[in-house]
């Protein structure tokens, strides 16, 4: 029984030598293997008589199963230590930077800015429309009460082509073009670029206007005021003191022009609202009735009102934008200061 | 429009400062843009009449003067030129102050003591410029104070009158809006007609009635042109930023001021003849008051006499027949010219006149004869002379009418969404001069003949609102129209399109829509739309892609150190074509520099397949018809990577890269990759319509063909494709390989297929069919053959 106990002991200290997985292996053949010292112990039994047989067998097997505990312990270890190896020569520098699937771009702040505004009268049941930069006289002018050689004229510093079109002054023709081609009730805005023949710290020849119109039986002066004002708190996302000052469009009448308490001084007064404690934002006022005519609409029957903003203007004084030229500069550093979703 | 407060007090005088008066104004819609003072807040300043003047001992340059200030002398030490015996000028005494800084006080000057302070204008705030002592007339009451004198402390409101409101180009026009807004009375100035003391007169031709149908005017002889203009008249004037010239002048422009009536004064003695109003002969020259000489057309109304156009009729006088030092005798002109023929005549020769300014927008067609009534008056106080009779020539038919104007009380409550009473209405409409008769449903009202802006009855509505106050009228939301708003669902958003790009780390720009002709003309083979006045030589002509605008931003960041750029623009861009003008919504893409933005681990530049992933990105966004790339040559897109973007087989723009010549002249260092395409068909997407998906396995067969080095892979794909067996699933390439073993001009592509069939298992025999049947198409169409 010795001679088998020594032959455990002998087994498990090779196993426990064993270093590498094929030495594991060479380790497991040269015992279990077919020719194995332990294989051949079974072989053995037979020479033993039918009484002694079993007694010794089970001996054998515990033996066996001994080794094969070890065998499988010590394969185990080899392994974890061969995976932790492989990880160890895998490991990286965490802290290096990102390599983010989709790492986005950016809005112009223009587009983010009309973006907002499009949705918050998209909730009010507005749909947006548009119409084209090279505009004829008739569309930028004439159908909007503004005859030849009208004074208001002089206001838009008009941009010309040789055949008398014009770059649009304002997105008001658009308007114009909705009333021909729909009929009541309309409610739209009308995005877009506007061109004006002037250049300096607080101009740029081209900018962005956004223009509403809501025709329909019964619109009133009161709903013009509502909605301005219910626009104005929610694209500044504050309540603040709006007035209506009576003002001249000639496509409009009445007409106002809208006074917003200063977002930057809470109409205390600053340089940005000229210490006046307002910044003016946009005109407005009810559909004057040559332009219903002019568009084949009934001014006895239907009624409405318009507005129109700069989104520039807008732009600024939501981000805080000192310097209009910047818009049209793409300088990325400028840019890509306007994250977020629109 | 500049009006001085104590002016506009004297015909109403309310009780409100100055800050009451800029917002009841504004809020009525006569901006008040600005208020300044009249003078500087000076306290203590006398008039005081120089005694004595005698040398100072000790300095050449100073003078040592007596001034009486009515009870008393003080000597002043005074280095002004035109100080002399007698003078009255403004005195400061000590303890006066001429404004928060300057406090006179007792000093000694080079050893001679001065107890005050003699005035120049300016150091009054009473002038810009500096030019010695200012001179009081003699009349001048010693020892008042100066501020009572010159009717001061006052305010200047500067006004921004909208076009509309040509009536309130004047004193009594504003005073009269006033009149209205507050509880003060507005009293119009007297104007007492001037009996003539002689018969002359110059005799009036209206020979275009249309354009001048009342002409109104007055010989004045013997007129002493040399007087001064009085300091009163001086200071209204320059209150209201008007210059003085001479007394003449002066009163013409005083007149304008106070009544709104443009007046001109012409040296009688220079007309030959008399006066005809009438359209300028085309070429006609006429030398205008400042000197310039401007050729007139037939649409221009003059003054003419018999021999020669004398004046702009409502924008300036001529030269020659201006009030000159020597003249004797003057014709006094004030007439009433129709606005749309004034009416951008002073903008075509670059003039911009107090009387242009008026009549475009309109001049109370009633008021000539009371202006030059007033005018004369003014004349004869001033400058002595002796009148002739007043002459009207007037054509009756073509005189503006006086409109009548219903005004709906309905209306009026529906357009305001409330009920004001009847009298309110009334009183406000009649205050404005409105004559006011109250009908069953209404008011029937007649327009004031300064009112062009009142014709219809929702002018009406709108003065009601305004001298109401928009700010007092109700507040609502409009009834809310119960309709749902069209969703097309096959039509992308350019939103949606928009934000994919952002999404994929792009930016957007927004660049000028006119562009540098010639940056264009590296791009396009013909010239775009010219503006005609262009507002630089580099913004002069509308962009016919979107390529010009993004590379020069892209030069811009290049410029400033940036080295990855990834832009995109979405706007209209104007083609010429040969039916007119394309004028569409374009996308435009612009990338350079690392694919990636973290460079750490690959140092990959973008190239050619980036931006074709992009455009093909925007299609799978719908699932709409798949781009077509055709290779093309583009005159600013470098040969062998440029290809026509094709659309459901219409060409819709190009995208490659941006030819190294061309980028080596912009200064563009790394290669730059750019398309331009036509919106519209990028966002025409398709609704989904199912199909059954398939229970049965697919299989998956390799191919690997060699073709010609000109055969597109686009061309391979297509002939796949075009067996349309519908077992054949999908075509994919998987590699791209040249090399010697295949041969020069040659290479080869592997292809991934994929066979499923809808209602069994594919077995081998199909298969090998399928696949023998493609090879023998690909060997027919393309000379392709198998890469063994």
């Amino acid at each position: 029984m010795d001679e088998l106990q020594e032959i455990l002991q002998t087994a498990l200290e090779s196993v426990e030598r064993a270093d590498t997985l094929q030495n594991l292996e060479a380790v497991r053949v040269d015992l279990l293997g077919k020719k194995g010292h332990i294989s051949q112990l079974m072989k053995g039994l037979g020479r033993l008589s039918a009484e002694e047989r079993p007694a010794a067998g089970a001996r054998i097997n515990v033996v066996r199963d001994q080794v094969i505990a070890a065998l499988e312990h010590k394969k185990q270890t080899l392994d974890d230590a061969a995976d932790a190896a492989q990880l160890a020569r895998e490991a990286i520098d965490v802290t290096l930077p990102s390599r983010p699937a989709q790492y986005p771009g950016g809005y112009h702040p223009v587009t983010r800015t009309l973006e907002r505004l499009n949705a918050l009268f998209a909730s009010l049941g507005y749909t947006v429309a548009t119409g084209p930069e090279i505009e004829d006289d008739w569309h930028n002018f004439e159908a909007l009460n503004i005859p030849a050689h009208h004074p208001a004229r002089a206001m838009h510093d008009t941009f010309y082509f040789e055949d008398g079109r014009v770059l649009r002054t304002h997105t008001s023709p658009v308007q114009i073009r909705t009333m021909v081609s729909q009929t009541p009730p309309i409610r739209i805005v009308a995005p877009g670029r506007v061109y004006r023949c002037d250049h300096d710290l607080t101009h740029t020849p081209m900018f962005h206007q956004i223009e509403g119109l809501v025709v329909d039986r019964d619109i009133r002066f009161s709903d013009l005021k509502g909605t301005i004002v219910t626009f104005l708190n929610r694209f500044f996302e504050q309540d603040l003191d709006v007035r209506f000052r009576p003002s001249y469009f000639p496509f409009t009448e009445p007409s106002a022009e809208v006074d917003v308490q200063c977002v930057m001084c809470a109409g205390e007064g600053c340089r940005v609202c000229k210490q006046t404690g307002w910044l003016e934002v946009m005109g407005c006022g009810m559909v004057h009735p040559k332009v219903f005519e002019h568009t084949g609409i009934d001014p006895e029957q239907y009624t409405g009102f318009a507005f129109g903003m700069g989104i520039e203007r807008l732009a600024m004084l939501r981000y805080g934008i000192g310097d209009l030229r910047l818009f049209y500069e793409n300088d990325i550093q400028f840019l890509n200061q306007f994250h977020g979703s629109v | 429009m500049k009006a001085s407060i104590a002016w506009l007090k004297s015909l109403t005088p309310t009780a409100l400062d100055a800050d009451g008066l800029v917002s009841t104004l504004t809020m009525a819609g006569l901006e008040v843009d600005a208020v300044e003072a009249a003078a500087l807040p000076f306290t203590d300043v006398v008039v005081g009449e120089v005694k004595q003047v005698s040398p100072h001992p000790d300095a050449e340059k100073l003078q040592v003067c007596q001034v009486f200030d009515g009870s008393r002398n003080w000597q002043v030490v005074c280095g002004a030129a035109n100080v002399r015996e007698g003078l009255k000028t403004p005195l400061a005494r000590v303890g006066a102050q001429l404004s928060e800084k300057i406090h006179i006080q007792a000093t000694q000057l080079r050893g001679v003591e001065s107890q005050g302070m003699l005035c120049g204008a300016d150091e009054l705030g009473l002038a810009e410029d500096r030019a010695g002592l200012m001179e009081l007339p003699s009349d001048a009451p010693v020892g008042m104070a100066l501020q009572d004198y010159l009717s001061l402390p006052d305010e200047i409101l500067e006004i921004d009158l909208t076009p509309n409101r040509g009536d309130c180009l004047s004193v009594t026009g504003l005073a009269r809006e006033l009149g209205v807004l507050t509880d003060a009375v507005f009293t119009p100035v007297s104007v007492a007609p001037v009996p003539a003391t002689i018969p002359s007169q110059v005799a009036v031709e209206l020979a275009a009635p249309n354009g001048c149908p009342t002409y109104v005017g007055r010989v004045v002889e013997h007129v002493d042109v040399a007087r001064p203009t009085p300091l009163w008249m001086v200071e209204r004037l320059r209150r209201s930023g008007v210059r003085s010239i001479d007394a003449v002048v002066d009163i013409t422009n005083y007149v304008m001021l106070e009544l709104g009536q443009p007046m001109h004064a012409f040296d009688r003695d220079a007309l030959v003849g008399g006066v005809i109003v009438r359209y300028a002969k085309p070429g006609e020259a006429l030398v205008l008051l400042d000197g310039r000489t401007v050729h007139l057309s037939d649409d221009v109304l003059v003054i003419a006499d018999h021999a020669k156009p004398l004046a702009i009729a409502g924008v300036m006088g001529g030269e020659h027949s201006g009030i000159q030092a020597s003249t004797q005798h003057v014709f006094l002109e004030a007439a009433y010219f129709d606005p749309v023929t004034i009416a951008g005549r002073a903008r075509r020769f670059g003039l911009h006149t107090d009387a242009s300014q008026r009549f475009e927008r309109g001049v109370d067609w009633a008021l000539a004869e009371r202006a030059i009534e007033r005018a004369t008056a003014l004349l004869l106080e001033i400058c002595g002379g002796e009148p002739g009779p007043v002459s009207v020539s007037s054509a009756p038919a073509h005189q503006p009418s006086t409109p009548v104007i219903t005004l709906r009380r309905a209306r009026l409550t529906q357009q305001l969404a409330m009920t004001l009473p009847d009298e309110t209405v009334a009183s406000m409409l009649e205050a404005l001069g409105l004559r006011v008769d109250s009908t069953a449903d209404g008011w029937v009202c007649a327009a004031p003949s300064w009112r062009f802006d009142l014709s219809i009855e929702q002018d009406l509505v709108e003065e009601v609102a305004r001298v109401y106050g928009y700010n007092n009228l109700p507040t609502s939301l409009p009834a809310q129209a119960i309709t749902m708003t069209p969703q097309p669902e096959a039509t992308m958003t350019i939103g949606r399109l928009k934000q994919f790009l952002v999404d994929a780390d792009c930016q957007e720009v927004v660049t000028y829509s006119f562009v540098d002709p010639s940056v264009q003309a590296h791009f396009e083979q013909a010239p775009g739309v010219q503006l005609a006045n262009p507002i630089a030589s580099n913004m002069a002509e509308m962009r016919q892609s979107m390529l010009p605008g993004l590379i020069e931003a892209c030069r811009t960041n290049v410029n400033r150190q940036v080295n990855r750029i990834r832009f995109f623009e979405t706007g209209q861009c104007f083609v010429p074509e040969a039916g007119g003008l394309n004028q569409s919504e374009r996308l435009g893409l612009l990338l350079m520099g690392p694919a990636e933005r973290t460079a750490w681990n690959t140092g990959r530049l973008v190239d050619f397949f980036d931006l074709k992933g992009l455009l093909d990105g925007i299609i799978a966004l719908h699932g709409g018809d798949a781009l077509n790339y055709a290779v093309g040559t583009h005159q600013a897109m470098a040969p062998g990577q440029t290809a026509r973007v094709l659309c459901g087989g219409e060409p819709i723009g190009w995208v490659g890269r941006l030819h190294p010549r061309l980028a080596k002249r912009l200064d563009l260092a790394k290669p730059v990759y750019v398309a331009d395409l036509a919106l519209s068909p990028l966002l025409a997407g398709r609704v989904t319509a199912f199909e059954m998906i398939s229970k049965y396995p697919s299989v998956k067969r390799d191919l690997a063909i060699i073709v010609s080095e000109t055969t597109p892979w686009q061309a391979v794909q297509h002939c796949v494709e075009s067996i349309t067996d519908p077992r054949l699933r999908a075509v994919e390439l998987f590699d791209v390989y040249r090399g010697d073993s295949i041969g020069n001009e040659l290479k080869s592509f592997a292809l991934s297929l994929t066979f499923q069939a809808k209602d069994s298992t594919l077995d081998e025999s199909e298969i090998v069919g399928l696949m023998s049947a493609l090879i023998t198409r690909l060997k027919t169409e393309l000379g392709a053959t198998l890469r063994e």
